[in-house]
């Protein structure tokens, strides 16, 4: 296709226009603005008893949440993809339900459930386990709104290698879990690896579900995203910026990461 | 042995096994042959352990498989896309059996540099499946499934897929490796040259049952039914019967029994003359002449001549159907 020289050069000035207004400046002011009074103060900014908890907090709702939604989503994908499973399409649109509804509502319909008043909140509460306001209703809240990631990334690699290597292994006498760990896991390691590398970014990142069923219990159930709101609303305007900051060099982190986990194009 | 015993298979409402007893010999190399949707690759599969018959038996070596999963059936499969392991390198692949297998990794080592010899890919072992061409890569998926010395090697279509040189090379190249390595072989293809040339026995599958059974030369002169004369060569219609377009006489001059015809084409093709005809009712025919035949009667489009089918060796739909 020709396209007019100036054309293109047009629309690329837009294409990057657009992108800078809207992610690369915002961003770019969170990290002067966190710098803004020296490295020191940001530094002490970070590591006061609060945000430490609420890192290692958000680290540990993160890391329950990802390896579980990891094995479960793969084990969804085999099924959706390789069975012939009744209901499919109820399932595909299951999954699809966290990427449909606002966290906020997420949020709200697991305090219905899991809450003091809720079905099976009272039952869990008599047995000295709390799970709304409590770290085990902020991990619930992790796994509903990750869900799709890892299913998402499997199933379309899962669909394309099909499952004659498979059958192929079968008929060389591998076993079910030989088969799975020898040829069908190392055909989907990099589709598992992004998908990972989302629910990861979105775990960390996630602030609507988990500020409903957290109560934000300054010091107890703030994460990282929590503690940026918390900071903000109390006029603690410089602290939120570090606490974001924070946050963005952890995504960050993860962005880079997958760039890394490009698959070799010999082996794509 | 194998020994299918009355198997059907149905998917849905089709039926792609109606019903087929097959015994397939020690050490012989078998042809399933048919059109697509014949029920050939279901059959194969059947006997592979990939898909499990609705009712019948199947039995390997004397033993009831019909339950026994695939990876317990002692068989080397060959799919027609190769289904090569994408990550391993070509040794990894071929070794895949062994090490599932659990052998010392010395044995692994001699055995698959024994058989990428055989197959003639001494020199790939470190190569990826991507880095071969499709020929090479059939002949790595053969070694894979030769190499835990299977009783059975089943191939769907195993040229299918390869380019028309590749594919006659590799057909010859099976015919000597099973001279050789003498496994009892079942092969699935809808070309019916290749079934010819490779295998000593040919099983025509028609609509999920068996139409005939039996040595090649024995099907394409006695074939059983219309079907299996019209699927093993090419045929011609005279009035209501069917023959071999070589079979048919062309003559210069009336004759008892001869019909009356009009040559509209004459093709050379090197030692072979194709005649096309046009019979009396305007009903299209191609006859076959060598060279010297056709020297003989100087033909040129627009000859009226007599066609007559051979008294001897004949074959029609009407005394078969008799």
């Amino acid at each position: 296709m020709v396209v007019d020289r100036r054309a293109r050069i047009g629309l690329r000035v837009l294409a990057l226009a657009y992108l800078a207004a809207l992610l690369l400046v915002p961003v770019a002011v969170v990290f002067y603005r966190t710098f803004e009074h020296g490295f020191g103060f940001v530094w002490d900014s970070i590591t006061t008893p609060a945000a430490v908890h609420a890192f290692w907090l958000t680290l540990e709702i993160a890391l329950i949440a990802v390896p579980l939604n990891t094995v479960l989503g793969v084990i969804t994908a085999m099924a959706l993809v390789r069975s012939r499973l009744r209901g499919k399409v109820v399932l595909q649109t299951i999954i699809d339900l966290p990427f449909a509804i606002s966290p906020v509502v997420i949020g709200l319909a697991l305090v219905l459930v899991y809450g003091r008043n809720g079905w099976f909140g009272g039952w869990f509460a008599d047995h000295g386990i709390q799970i709304i306001f409590a770290v085990p209703g902020m991990v619930l809240a992790t796994i509903f709104v990750c869900l799709p990631f890892v299913v998402r990334e499997v199933e379309p690699v899962l669909r394309e290698i099909g499952d004659e290597q498979e059958q192929a292994a079968a008929t060389l006498g591998a076993s079910r879990w030989q088969t799975f760990s020898r040829i069908t896991l190392p055909a989907i390691r990099y589709g598992i690896a992004y998908g990972v590398v989302l629910s990861m970014a979105r775990a960390i990142g996630e602030f609507g579900a988990v500020s409903v069923v957290s109560g934000k219990i300054a010091g107890e159930t703030d994460t990282l995203t929590l503690l940026v709101e918390n900071r903000y609303q109390n006029f603690d305007v410089a602290g939120a910026y570090a606490a974001s900051a924070l946050l963005a060099l952890i995504a960050l982190a993860t962005l880079l990461l997958m760039l890394r986990l490009r698959p070799r194009k010999d082996q794509a | 042995m194998i020994a299918l015993t009355d198997v059907k298979k149905r998917f849905g409402d089709f039926v792609a096994i109606d019903n087929v007893s097959l015994a397939v010999e020690d050490g012989s190399l078998t042809a399933l042959l048919g059109p697509s949707g014949s029920g050939k690759s279901t059959l194969l599969r059947v006997i592979a352990g990939l898909e499990a018959p609705d009712e019948g038996t199947v039995e390997i070596s004397g033993r009831d498989a019909t339950r026994l999963p695939a990876q317990k059936r002692g068989i080397g499969f060959v799919f027609q896309h190769y289904a090569a392991f994408k990550h391993m390198t070509v040794r990894d692949n071929v070794a895949f059996g062994l090490k599932v297998r659990r052998r010392p990794k010395a044995e692994i080592a001699a055995k698959v540099d024994e058989l990428l010899r055989i197959v003639g890919l001494d020199g790939y072992q470190a190569r990826y499946p991507a880095q071969l061409s499709g020929g090479q890569r059939q002949r790595m998926a053969l070694a894979r499934a030769l190499a835990v010395e299977p009783e059975v090697l089943l191939l769907d279509e195993p040229f299918g897929a390869l380019d028309a040189n590749v594919r006659a090379e590799l057909r010859d190249w099976l015919r000597r490796l099973h001279d050789e390595v003498h496994v009892t072989t079942v092969l699935v293809t809808h070309d019916q040259e290749e079934a010819m040339e490779v295998a000593d026995r040919i099983v025509v599958l028609n609509r999920g049952r068996i139409e005939q059974d039996g040595p090649p030369r024995d099907l394409y002169e006695q074939p059983a039914n219309a079907f299996v004369m019209g699927f093993l060569g090419p045929v011609a219609r005279l009035g209501d019967t069917l023959v071999r377009p070589h079979d048919l006489r062309i003559l210069g001059e009336p004759r008892d029994g001869a019909l009356e015809a009009q040559v509209a084409r004459v093709v050379h093709l090197g030692f072979e003359v194709r005649v096309e005809l046009e019979l009396d009712g305007g009903e299209p025919l191609t006859a076959q002449l060598t060279r010297d035949e056709a020297a003989e009667l100087e033909l040129r489009g627009g000859d009226i001549v007599w066609v007559r089918r051979p008294g001897v060796g004949e074959t029609s739909a009407e005394t078969l159907a008799a």
